[in-house]
């Protein structure tokens, strides 16, 4: 069984953690100005739908990246509509799969 | 739930894809434990990127931790320095969603909270679902006939949903997606994932703060 990879995980860290411990580390890092706390607080939501666009409408297979539209699209709105109107993560997850296996079955990308 | 498809969507694209051993692919959950970039690192080993550039793209795509630490910071004002630091090893996308989401509720710092989130949601399921993934991976032939690859962007809009709670934040998310897919058109995913993160809070910051019956506008008035 290789280890070859282990170091790259270890380096991996090495450039994970510092952007993770800055803010809860640095002394004084929570006396942002008002303005910069605000836009703080709004980077989860964008950096959540960010992952979760570009998962699934940007295309990387082949030479470029190229915009694609799917069978994905319906899954993860579906799982949207769910959890904002049900509160519920796990609901969505598996409304999710389910469209995404019952599409597929059909024929469907 | 989240953590246990995503680990095990890992693990198997791990093994089918980028052909890591079971200790590489454990490595990577345990040591690294960076969600997105792990999946994103898959691709790049696949495709044969040199370790410098690897590592420069990990670090580019978790520069949003720091935003993330730096939002939690609050919160964890007053704690010992030996919990934060721990405390950051465990911050990814998830539990920061889960426990920030957690205390605003609250209106209060809650550490059992943040060590549920953090390990008992996130870094167990993660690192157990990576280890099935990577152990019967060669078994499954095609994950996405089992749906398997849309839990990641559904659990990532699921868990946006649960922290927009005004316009702002709405305004936020949709120009961070818009502007990542556009940048990613342009540039890469990892850039315009990063694109997105930054310019989405910006262009919700141009929008007026949603009002707020009974409870604080900010974070920073929350804590204050």
């Amino acid at each position: 069984m290789t280890t070859d990879l282990v170091p790259l995980a270890v380096l991996m860290f090495l450039v994970t953690y510092p952007s993770r411990a800055i803010g809860l580390l640095a002394p004084g890092i929570e006396r942002l100005p008002k303005r910069a706390m605000e836009y703080l607080q709004l980077v989860g939501p964008a950096v959540l739908t960010a992952l979760a666009a570009v998962s699934i409408m940007v295309s990387t297979s082949g030479e470029h990246p190229a915009f694609t539209v799917g069978l994905p699209w319906v899954s993860v709105g579906a799982c949207l509509a769910l959890v904002a109107w049900r509160k519920n993560l796990f609901l969505g997850l598996a409304a999710a799969v389910a469209i995404a296996i019952a599409g597929r079955a059909a024929g469907l990308s | 739930m989240g953590a246990l498809g995503f680990g095990f969507v890992f693990g198997l694209t791990a093994r089918t894809v980028g052909h890591y051993s079971t200790i590489e692919a454990m490595a990577m959950s345990a040591i690294a434990f960076a969600g997105a970039a792990q999946f994103a690192v898959v691709g790049y080993v696949a495709s044969g990127f040199s370790w410098p550039v690897i590592v420069l793209l990990t670090g580019l795509l978790n520069m949003r931790h720091f935003l993330y630490s730096t939002a939690l910071a609050p919160w964890f004002r007053g704690r010992p320095v030996r919990e934060r630091a721990v405390a950051a090893h465990l911050l990814t996308d998830e539990s920061f969603a889960l426990s920030i989401a957690h205390f605003r509720r609250l209106g209060r710092f809650d550490g059992f909270g943040y060590w549920y989130a953090a390990v008992v949601t996130t870094l167990i399921p993660w690192n157990i679902a990576t280890f099935a993934g990577v152990s019967i991976g060669d078994a499954i032939v095609d994950p996405k006939r089992l749906g398997i690859d849309v839990i990641f962007p559904a659990a990532m809009i699921g868990l946006a949903v649960g922290i927009v709670s005004g316009r702002r934040e709405l305004v936020a998310a949709i120009a961070g997606a818009a502007v990542a897919v556009g940048v990613s058109l342009a540039a890469s995913p990892t850039v315009g994932i990063i694109a997105g993160g930054l310019v989405g809070p910006a262009v919700g910051l141009a929008v007026p703060a949603t009002p707020r019956a009974g409870g604080p506008a900010t974070l920073e008035d929350g804590m204050a």
